[in-house]
This record gives C-alpha cells, structure tokens and sequence, in this order.
C-alpha cells in the first residue's frame, strides 16, 4: 500500500522514478512547497539560474547534448511567462523538456491573483502538450504521462501548472509499471510497402541525395550510425539541415556540408538537380527550400518523418513514410541488402558536385590586420578538434560561420536554435550541456550582441563551477541585421549597431570568470590556447573585421541556384518589394 | 498550394472530454490561419468520456490535408475523419428563428413554416420562434424567407454530420 504524500513530494518522487538527475529553475511563491520538498532529499540536483528562459535553454542544451528529457521547474507568473520564449524554442526544435510551472491556489484562479497568469491558455500553442493539475492524486500519473509524451512520437516540451494548493494537499503516489496513453500513440515503424517502394527507387535513382535534419539526432545515435551505412551502401551524396549538423561526419567525402540560405553551393545546386531527394527527419523549412516553386523541380522526393503534419506542409512528396527515422533506416538497410541492391553508375553526378564543389563557397583568405571570422571560427576547430568538443551558439552571423567552419564529426555535439532563432540561447545551453558532460570541452559561439541577452547567467556557470568557454565573435554589429540592412534596405543601418558594449574582460572576471582579449590574428591562436588552458569558465571577446558578411546565402525568395557567393560582391538593394516582405 | 480552389469539408473529430480541448482545437485553426464555417460540439459518451467536435471548412484539398494531420498531432484527439472525402454522410442543422409580425406577414410565415415543417416553440400574439432543422441550405432558404415576413433574430447549432450506413466512426 502506497503511503499518502504531498503534492510536493510527489513530483519530487515522479522526477526521481523517472531517472531525473538535475533540474533547472528559479523558487517564486508558488513553488516554495515543491522546493522545500527538493531541499530535503538528494537524488536530484537544482541548478538555479538567473532568468527563467535560461532555465529552459539550459534544459534543452542538457537534453539535445546527452538525449534525456530536460527538466525545468518555475513558478507562476512572471516565472511561467519567462519561460515562455525557451518552451516555445523547444517546440520549434523537437527538444524533449517537461516545465513545471507553480500556479495560485486552486480556489483563486481566474480572480487576478498575486502572480497568477493563465500559464496552460499561453502555452497551449507552443508546447507539445499542458496539463493544468487540480488533483493530487492525479499528480503523478500526469507526471509520468508528461516524460512519455515529451520523449515520444517528434518530442517536445510539455508543460505540467500545478497549483500551490495542490502541492501542499496529500495523496497515494505509486509508480506507474508502464505508461501508455489511450489516444496519444506514435507510430515508430514504417510502413513495409512503404520502404519498400523507399528502397527501389533508390536503387533505381542515378543523381540521389540524402537531405537530413534533426530528426535523425532525436532519434539516438544508433540513427545516425544507420545513416552512414545506407550513405555507404548507396553512395549517394549527404546534405544537412543546421539542425541535423553532425549525423554525418564533416568531412567526409560524400557529405556536401549543410543546405540551405547560408549552405555550401554544392549541397543546394546537388538539391536543385537531384533526380531523387531523400529526406531523412526534416521539414522542408522555408531557410531550406528558399524559393518553393524552384526547389528541386525535377525530383521525385521521398519523405521519412515521424509527425504526419510535416508531410506535403509546404512541398509535395511523392512518398511518404511514417515512423521513426532510425527505425526506417535499419528496415531499408535490411531490404537494399537483402535484394542485393547495387546503386546505379554515379560517374556523371560526382562529377558535377566535384564542379560545385570547386568554387569552394565556404572559402576565405585571412590577410591583413582585421581578423576574419571564418578564420576565428576555423582556428577554433583546429585546435579543439581533438577534444570532441560540444558546441553551443547563439543567432545571427557568427552561428551561420560555426555551421559552416567547425565541422562535426557526431551527434549531439551541436546546440542551436534553429526553428524559433532564439538570441540568447547559447549561454544557458552550454551550462546544460556542461552538466550533462562533466568532463566535456563546451564553447558557446557567441556574437557581442546575442551573448547580453542572457550573459547574467554567467554567475550561475560561477555557482556550480562549470568551465564553460564563451567564445564572442566581436564585430560591434548584430551582424546579420545588419547584412540584411546591407541587402535589403540601403545600407541604413538603422539600430544594428552594438553601441556601449561592456568591456567583456572586467564583466567576466567581475563573475569570477576569466577574460581573454583577441585583438587580431596574431594572438588568435595564443588566445584559443589561453582559454583551453584554463580549466574553469573563460570569456573571450575575440574582435574581428566589422563588415563582413555570411556567405553564400540565398537571398530570402530566390532559388537554390540564385546563390551569392563571397565575391560576387554584395547587390545592394537587388530585392525587390515582394522579396524585402520576406523574413 | 494556396492558389488551388477551395472545397468545403466537414471533418469529425473525437477528443478526449477534458478541460480545454475546444481551445486547442479552436486554437489550432486560428494560428495556423485555417478557416472555421461552423463549430458544433457535445459530449456523446455513455461515460463522458468523449465529445465529438464537428467542424465545417474550407481550403485547397492540401491544406484540408494539413488541417487534419495538424488535429491528428493533438495529444487528446481520438479520431479525424474527413466525412466529405469518406463518402455518403448525412449533415444536419437546426435553427430557432424569431419573426414578429401580425396580420397577413403572420399568417404567411406561418404558412411557409408548415412547408418547411418548422415547428413554433414559442408564440405570442405579435411573434413565433420557429424550429427548424435540416441541411445548411434548407436552413439558409427558410431564414431567407422569413426576412420577408418579419425576421427578428435567428439562433442556429451549426452543422453535425454522421456517415451514412451500420458502422462507426
């Protein structure tokens, strides 16, 4: 027989049944009895940040990085609003978090209450799902539910409100052997007929390509394994969204780097001219397909993606599979085996991506005094390589540069916010994936302007000592606007300008951390060694070259092969209205 | 996809009757741009377990696609079906419409409402609450009519749909 115990013990105890080791949040009033509850236990740790949305981007950098579920913990009102932005980041991304909110007693909701908001009304749309908890006997079989849904099916943030009232009241807990959910059931394999028909035409495909995402990374790192033997077995080219960096080792022969607005011209023009596209756990976002009634207009395309709603979204497929992408990887794999498939002669199409490949897009030439940031970012691969590094960025240039210079080699290794690009969100990630990684070399890719919109979580990397490096990419712009401002709208570069920065050196040694000044090339590789010399949290504001732009890039609206390439010299202004409307 | 023409559906969705499904669902339509005709919705369980939420759309046959995949995500929905692409159906309204009149208009509406076998709910002797029910057209015919003889006000349920023949949903 289950003894009674508080609410608040509850979800104490549902956290630790559900293998739970650290949390992220901040106490308020309406989760005083929850934290009593943590204080008096050790199995989980809290990590207390400084800002509520630093509580969830540090749950999803713990999460993407180590494959667990992230937890937060916040109160109600202002802590729930808070967390809003990371819960709606997670949402755009598929990052498995459960959110426990506070909320006022049951008997005050809906009469304005001191810190009342109607948390499950402003997160209904941008998390997977919300509970509002008014029993506390149903507590901990929501609890449960909540892991269940937030790791299944495409994961993503489920938000659990509990009412301070409900964690104070006493109820029987006992854990659940298995859950299940009577309507809520993702398909994980794929349709037989449906590979099937997956299988030949790949078979049958003399210009194929692989066109992977995220989903690949959601699914564990047995997918990505998979990847690579199909890759192998075909011998078909690789590309990769920014989310699905690192399914694919950089590289290798067959991988094409990623895609896209700021991908490598052989992977769109690879995109453009393929016969058959194989879509591996992405979406057809718009920052990939650029211009839709362009994109690959002479493939047939096959779609795997285990969210029925990504299919036919934007582009038509031709086939669609449901299921898990790793599950249908291993029953192709099986089924090209088993039939004894040899991939069609690809003589003509590597030829054409070896003629892409030689305009070499990502390139650049370092000289002069102004340091590049290609250089900066290349030289910090360079030189942490080794150490498998696990590397988080915040959003703008300095993150399209990362993409495109630090190469990963496996999965989990890249934190990003892709979907709802979220500045501020490589600092706290770095912290979550630091906790998960003890041991691990984590370096947030910074730029002077993402990094204040969460840099007081600085004090919570100097709280539970963790080494994390901040590696800010300082050209004194918001980079990216400001290279639309330069495309887009005359160079009127209205409020992009990083005006009265803080000298990074003194704020990070005021938070205990250590500073690191990069001013040029020259003491870019003493600073790189400087930083990975130090074994506690290094800041380093690494200063390049003002101007320069993120290229290739598809201009918003145009078509893959629409691509301007460093060189080409930037076309002020050669968008026109239709195109200016586009983000 | 969005230049295509639009074709109407009426889609029958079984959810879980909890707190707050009809904002998901409502919620759903409006963020994503998705039009709503009509919205009828009631518990139809022995337990009260299960509401069966009917709705009336419109859009190009891939957004009604979208439509019905986005509903198939939410956690607390049972069952989409699409009751325009499933086949024979059979869709019915009901209306309360309020006409004041006397004289020969209130004779008339009276007249006209037998045609239709609407049934006065409510009377006095300067008005009638008419019940009415039927197919949407059959419903926008009769109202159309009584503009003529003195419409006051209309109440109307919106659309509730079931497949034709022995087999459920």
């Amino acid at each position: 027989m289950a003894a009674e115990m508080t609410g608040a013990e509850i979800v104490v105890q549902a956290l630790a049944d559900q293998g739970v080791e650290v949390i992220f949040g901040y106490p308020g009033g309406a989760v005083l009895p929850i934290y009593d509850a943590l204080h008096q236990q050790q199995r989980i740790r809290h990590i207390l940040v400084r800002h509520e949305q630093a509580a969830v981007h540090a749950a999803e950098g713990y999460a993407r990085s180590s494959g667990k579920v992230g937890v937060v913990l916040v109160t109600s009102g202002p802590g729930a609003t808070n967390a809003v932005t990371g819960i709606t980041d997670a949402m755009m991304d598929s990052v498995p978090l459960v959110v426990l909110t506070g909320q006022v007693p049951t008997h005050l909701i809906g009469t304005d209450a001191f810190q009342e908001c109607d948390t499950i009304g402003i997160t209904r749309h941008c998390s997977k799902h919300n509970y509002l908890v008014k029993d506390t006997a149903r507590l901990g079989a929501v609890l449960h539910e909540a892991f269940h849904i937030a790791r299944s099916g495409r994961p993503g943030p489920v938000v659990i409100d509990i009412p301070k009232d409900i964690q104070i009241f006493r109820a029987k807990y006992e854990k659940p052997a298995q859950v299940t959910h009577k309507t809520y059931k993702p398909q994980v394999k794929g349709d037989r007929a449906a590979i099937e028909a997956a299988v030949e035409m790949l078979a049958a495909a003399e210009r194929p390509i692989f066109y992977t995402g995220g989903g690949i990374i959601n699914s564990g790192p047995v997918a990505s394994q998979l990847l690579r033997e199909l890759a192998k077995l075909t011998g078909a080219p690789v590309t990769s969204t920014l989310m699905g960096l690192g399914c694919f080792p950089a590289g290798h022969p067959q991988f094409l780097g990623m895609l896209g607005m700021h991908g490598s011209y052989e992977a769109n023009m690879a995109m453009n001219r393929c016969d058959l596209m194989v879509c591996l756990g992405a979406r057809f976002d718009d920052r990939v397909t650029g211009r839709l009634d362009a994109f690959s207009p002479n493939s047939k395309k096959i779609h795997v993606d285990i969210d029925r709603s990504s299919f036919n979204k934007t582009v038509r497929v031709d086939l669609a599979v449901l299921g898990d992408v790793g599950s249908v990887l291993e029953d192709m794999i099986k089924l090209w085996r088993a039939r004894a498939h040899k991939p069609q002669d690809m003589e003509q199409w590597w030829s054409d991506i070896r003629g892409w490949r030689a305009r070499d897009s990502f390139g650049f030439e370092q000289k002069g005094a102004a340091l590049l940031p290609q250089h900066a970012i290349r030289r910090l691969y360079e030189m942490t390589r080794d150490k498998k590094p696990i590397i988080s960025t915040e959003v703008g240039q300095h993150q399209m540069w990362a993409a495109q210079h630090f190469g990963f080699h496996e999965p989990n290794k890249w934190l990003t916010s892709g979907g709802l690009g979220t500045m501020g969100y490589g600092l706290p990630a770095a912290i979550g994936a630091q906790l998960a990684h003890p041991g691990a070399l984590v370096i947030d890719i910074a730029g002077e302007a993402s990094i204040q919109m969460n840099i007081q979580e600085l004090g919570t990397a100097t709280q539970y000592r963790l080494p994390v490096k901040v590696f800010v990419i300082n050209n004194e712009y918001m980079g990216m606007v400001r290279q639309w401002q330069e495309l887009n709208h005359g160079s009127r570069y209205s409020e992009s300008y990083s005006d009265s920065l803080p000298d990074f050196v003194k704020l990070a040694e005021a938070y205990g951390w250590k500073g690191i000044v990069i001013e040029g090339p020259d003491d870019l590789d003493a600073g790189i060694a400087a930083m990975l010399a130090h074994d506690g949290p290094v800041f380093v504001d690494c200063r390049v070259a003002k101007l320069a732009n993120c290229f290739p890039m598809i201009p918003s609206g145009a078509a893959h092969t629409d691509m301007i390439l460093e060189g080409d010299g930037a076309r002020p202004d050669a968008a026109d209205e239709d195109a200016r409307a586009l983000v | 996809m969005k230049h295509l023409p639009s074709e109407r559906h009426t889609l029958s969705i079984l959810v879980d009757n909890e707190a707050g499904v009809l904002a998901r669902i409502v919620g759903l339509f409006s963020a994503r741009g998705y039009n709503i005709d009509s919205l009828t919705v009631a518990d139809v369980s022995n337990d009260h377990a299960v509401s069966r939420i009917t709705v009336v759309t419109n859009g190009p046959p891939p957004v009604i696609d979208q439509i019905i995949a986005q509903l198939d995500r939410l956690v607390p929905v049972h069952r989409v079906l699409d009751l325009t692409d499933h086949g024979p159906h059979v869709e019915r309204e009901m209306a309360l419409v309020k006409v004041a009149g006397t004289g020969e208009k209130r004779v008339e509406a009276l007249r006209l409402a037998d045609i239709f076998r609407a049934r006065p709910v409510d009377t006095t002797t300067a008005s009638f609450v008419f019940e009415v029910s039927g197919s949407t057209e059959k419903v926008d015919q009769f109202i159309a009519l009584m503009r003529e003889v003195g419409l006051v006000e209309v109440a109307r349920t919106g659309v509730v749909a079931i497949a034709r023949g022995a087999e459920a949903v």
